[in-house]
């Protein structure tokens, strides 16, 4: 079965984009725009990994990462960090708050690939 | 023959001429071309309404009666004016410094800002000017009965009396309450009364003239006559003489109507100066021929009215033309002061009456919700025509029988009773608000039983005449305290001013002022040495934009906001929100007394200002210090208040500070974001494209998600640039004359919104027909801008944009947008100009944060300005073009 991935992105083309990416490589995509129920979203349906956008509408994606660390059937999902942003320090809170991977805008297919793939391989 | 319908033509055909000067008038004043309409002769001629019909016609009849105590009546005002540096200039004074609206208003206001004082004075003034109202329907009546010969019609009699009251009232109320004037001035009523001044004059003299050389046969014929004549041999009592110059100067000064154009209506101070010798003069020429038109009315007609010897004695020589002028004069003089009397007495009643009732009726949490202009405006209509109403009913109840002279005197007697309080609110700081209180209730009193009642004949039964109620004879009407065989008037004089002036100093020194009546004491005793400095509330909780809102409903939109960004300005501030201190309360608290009178206002502000009142410290900082600690402190609080207004400034400018570079590390994270965002899409879809295998539909469309990545990119950087170029002052602008309103249509196509866009977009499009001289395509480019974001951030469940054109008095014209949303929080209103801030909630702008900030730098580079425009309900900026952008029409 197909290993599902949840794209929590608020630019409708860079959502497009990763979606075409993976769908080819065979893995089954859902996204999701909204920064205040996405929690809740990964909470009822736990992917095999999520891909967190920083700068969402109605919440940020480090509390996003905070609140799904915090509750046990979510604390284990593997989730991939986005940011348009490019401080270092965002990458350090990122990171101190259990992301997984930490990826600065704009990336290559091929990494996004490689970096989706070592995490739900494991 | 003149008939009665050519002489209402006549007299329509006058009024619509008043009609006409009063309307241009007020016209050239909204241009603002004031200079012309505030000289100092129109001041002195808007006095002249102290003569008004009687002393027109009832001056002959006065000297035909009495000889030459007529020159009583001139004499007292002509004192005042002559000593204009010793009352009336302090009067004038305080009236400015503290916008005072009726003489009611500065009785209230001296005293603590009482409202019962307001309307005490009020109920005072409306029952003494009643009588005087009656005077002039009298005379009105009568001169039309005795030009056409109908003298014994009643009915025809009643009904003329009857439509003068009804048509002065539409006048009065058309021109009197077009406006809640900031302070009360009435432009084209003014013009007006000016130009009546001068027919009444012209009038006499006529007359005069004609009786001198028509009939009498010249100087030496008519000087031999008035020998000859029973004038000439009258016995003048010493007794009466003063106390009727007395009377005369008191009631020039008391009188509302007097205080209206004296005080109120007053352009500058030094306009007293000429008035001080060109009135007396107006008086001389008035008086001139009083005697001899009374001598040869005498003499050539006997037995009849001498009250209308002027109408008369041309009519008999059948000189209709002279007869027509003088019935205009008299028509003149009995208009001009009903209307400024009922200007007055109606801004008293609406202030001290209407006004607190409708205040207090509401509960006290609520704030201002209604529009307390209209509920002013429609207190000041219906108080014309009451006052009109009462003037009429007194008439027909009096019976019109009376002499015009004596009816005029027992209406100055009433008005006088003003007098103690008043000089004693203006030079004495013992005096207090009880005794001010008990000195009118005593003094009205007496004048109502002494003159007044005895006046309506039959109130007061014969019996009690003569023997005094309830058989105390020492109350008997005209006998107080058993001192018979006094003069009637003379008698109640005397005693309702001595004992009115007596109360008032004995309760004043057995009583203790308020700290509010100290406060204002202080104010009005002291206006020379500090005109401006005054303390009151403290700010409590009250914002500044509660205060706009509330000012914005009593003295009109533009000119409340005017008021807050020049008070802003002063502070060091921008925008249209200063600092709520003691002195900015203080200052809009006289701003907002103009409209609706000093207790109101400050009833007004203390409801905003949650009940506080005067504190011990105001107290202390008004005792009574010696001259030199006043001196000292003054100094001291002036240095002071340099400091605060400089630290305020310096705290703002840290704050700012501060805000800008939390705001520049958010920006450079914000630009990285922007540029990123585009970037990623096109690089990802490029990739995609450059392995291949997509479908061709999918090909298709990622190039389109290039193509329009690409393009934001652009504009992101054409912005940098463009406002890095404004900044800078570079490049040129394309300055050309066009039409605003096709400036706004292409805004408003150009941030067309989606199809489905709910945002609805109000404009009036009659008022944006105005040329303009400007860069058509920057000014554009702010209206998108403003249009945009409305379309972006308006809140509201159905969105709606005004846009709103207003040209100013300076020329100026003014283009607000203002949405229905929720607003910009306070905290953001002054940061949201800045580069890159964005207020409140982020994730829901569109662009960089750059658009307000190339607004404001297009509108500078154009020499006009942007502001964001608080206290509207939701989102308002206003854009200002400068005068010289507007082309005259």
């Amino acid at each position: 079965m197909a290993k599902r991935v949840l794209v929590i992105e608020d630019e409708p083309n860079i959502t497009e984009a990763i979606s075409f990416i993976l769908s080819r490589d065979g893995w089954t995509v859902h996204t999701h725009a909204d920064g205040a129920s996405a929690a809740d979203r990964v909470r009822r349906a736990p992917p095999d990994l999520v891909i967190l956008d920083i700068m969402l509408p109605g919440r940020s994606g480090l509390d996003i990462l905070r609140d799904l660390r915090a509750s046990p059937e979510t604390a284990a999902v593997p989730v991939m960090m986005l940011t348009a942003r490019g401080q270092s320090r965002d990458r350090d809170l990122a990171l101190s708050l259990g992301a997984d991977r930490f990826m600065t805008k704009p990336f290559s297919n091929a990494e996004v690939l490689e970096n989706v793939r070592t995490l739900v391989a494991g | 023959m003149i008939t009665f319908n050519l002489l209402v033509f006549f007299a329509l055909l006058y009024v619509a001429f008043l009609f006409t000067v009063a309307f241009l008038a007020e016209r050239r004043a909204a241009r603002g071309r004031t200079a012309w309409l505030r000289s100092p002769l129109i001041y002195t001629l808007s006095l002249s309404i102290y003569c008004t019909a009687w002393t027109f016609y009832g001056a002959v009849g006065y000297a035909a009666r009495s000889g030459l105590e007529y020159l009583t009546i001139y004499l007292g005002p002509s004192l005042v004016m002559f000593g204009w540096w010793g009352i009336l200039r302090k009067l004038v004074r305080v009236g400015r410094a503290q916008r005072i609206t009726s003489i009611a208003d500065l009785i209230s206001s001296r005293f603590g800002k009482s409202t019962g004082l307001g309307v005490l004075v009020t109920l005072i003034a409306i029952a003494a000017a009643t009588p005087y109202i009656a005077l002039q329907l009298q005379s009105i009546a009568l001169s039309f009965a005795v030009f056409t010969g109908a003298e014994g019609e009643e009915g025809g009699f009643w009904a003329t009396a009857f439509w003068s009251a009804v048509g002065l009232t539409l006048f009065t109320v058309l021109f009197g309450t077009r406006n809640l004037d900031v302070n009360e001035r009435h432009h084209g009523v003014v013009m007006a009364i000016a130009v009546e001044a001068v027919v009444k004059l012209a009038a006499l003299l006529a007359v005069g003239l004609f009786v001198v050389w028509g009939i009498g046969g010249g100087v030496q014929a008519t000087l031999a006559r008035i020998d000859a004549s029973p004038i000439a041999h009258w016995d003048q009592s010493a007794g009466r003489w003063l106390g009727l110059t007395f009377l005369a100067g008191a009631a020039f000064l008391c009188l509302p109507r007097m205080f209206q154009v004296l005080v109120v209506e007053n352009a500058e101070e030094r306009h007293l100066a000429t008035a001080s010798w060109a009135f007396p003069l107006y008086v001389m020429l008035m008086s001139l021929f009083v005697v001899p038109i009374a001598v040869m009315g005498l003499e050539r007609l006997p037995g009849t009215n001498p009250d209308l010897f002027v109408l008369t004695l041309p009519l008999a020589e059948n000189r209709e033309g002279i007869a027509l002028l003088a019935f205009l004069g008299g028509f003149s003089s009995a208009t001009s002061m009903v209307i400024v009397a009922t200007i007055a007495l109606a801004t008293m009643v609406s202030n001290h009456i209407v006004v607190p009732i409708w205040l207090r009726s509401r509960s006290p949490g609520a704030q201002m919700s209604g529009d307390v202009r209209a509920v002013v405006l429609i207190a000041r209509r219906l108080s014309i025509g009451g006052v009109l109403a009462l003037g009429y009913v007194y008439f027909r109840f009096s019976g019109g029988g009376a002499a015009l002279a004596a009816i005029g005197l027992i209406s100055f007697v009433g008005a006088a009773q003003v007098l103690p309080a008043l000089l004693g609110g203006l030079f004495w700081r013992g005096a207090t608000r009880a005794g001010a209180a008990t000195g009118l209730i005593v003094g009205a009193s007496l004048w109502a039983w002494c003159l007044f009642l005895p006046s309506l004949g039959g109130v007061i039964p014969a019996g009690v005449m003569a023997d005094g109620p309830f058989g105390l004879v020492w109350l008997r009407p005209e006998a107080l305290f058993g001192i018979a065989g006094l003069d009637p008037l003379l008698h109640a004089i005397l005693w309702s001013l001595l004992l009115n002036a007596g109360t008032f100093v004995t309760v004043s020194l057995c009583t203790f002022p308020t700290p509010m009546e100290r406060l204002q004491g202080a104010q009005f005793v002291n206006v020379f040495q500090h005109s401006s400095a005054a303390r009151a509330l403290h700010a409590g909780a009250a914002q500044a934009e509660d205060l706009l809102i509330m000012a914005q409903r009593i003295v009109g939109a533009a000119e409340a906001q005017d008021f807050f960004q020049a008070a802003a300005v002063a502070q060091g501030k921008h925008g249209y929100l200063p600092d709520v201190t003691p002195d900015f309360i203080a200052a809009l608290e006289r701003e907002l007394a103009g409209s609706v009178g000093a207790a109101t206002a400050h009833a007004m502000m203390a409801q905003l200002t949650q009940g506080a009142t005067v504190s011990v410290e105001d107290l202390i900082a008004v005792a009574d210090e010696a001259a030199q600690i006043m001196e000292y402190s003054a100094r001291l609080e002036a240095k002071s208040a340099e400091q605060e207004r400089t630290a305020r400034a310096l705290r703002e400018a840290n704050d700012k500070l501060t805000r800008l570079g939390v705001q520049k590390d958010s920006f450079l994270s914000q630009i990285s974001h922007e540029l990123r965002t585009p970037m990623t899409s096109i690089r990802a879809f490029s990739e995609i494209l450059r392995e291949g295998g997509a479908e061709p539909d999918a090909v298709r469309r990622y190039a389109g998600i290039i193509e329009e990545e690409t393009q934001r990119l652009t504009r992101l950087l054409d912005d940098l640039l463009d406002l890095s170029v404004l900044e800078n002052g570079q490049g040129k602008l394309d300055m050309r004359e066009g039409s605003l309103q096709r400036v706004i249509d292409r805004a408003v196509a150009a941030a067309g919104g989606r199809p489905g866009d709910p945002l609805v977009i109000q404009r009036r499009e009659a008022a944006e027909a105005v040329p303009v001289f400007t860069d058509l395509d920057r000014l554009a480019q702010v209206f998108i801008n403003l249009i945009a974001n409305a379309r972006k951030y308006c809140d509201a469940e159905q969105p709606v944009l005004q846009v709103r054109v207003r040209r100013r008095g300076s020329g100026a014209i003014e283009i607000d947008f203002a949405d229905n949303g929720s607003g910009i929080a306070p905290e953001d209103q002054n940061l949201i100009f800045e580069k890159f801030s964005r207020a409140g909630d982020q994730s829901r702008a569109g662009g960089a944060g750059l658009g307000l900030a190339i607004c404001r730098e297009i509108m500078d580079r154009l020499g006009g300005s942007i502001a964001y425009l608080p206290g509207q309900g939701g989102a308002a900026f206003r854009v200002v073009l400068p005068a010289r952008a507007a082309r005259a029409a």
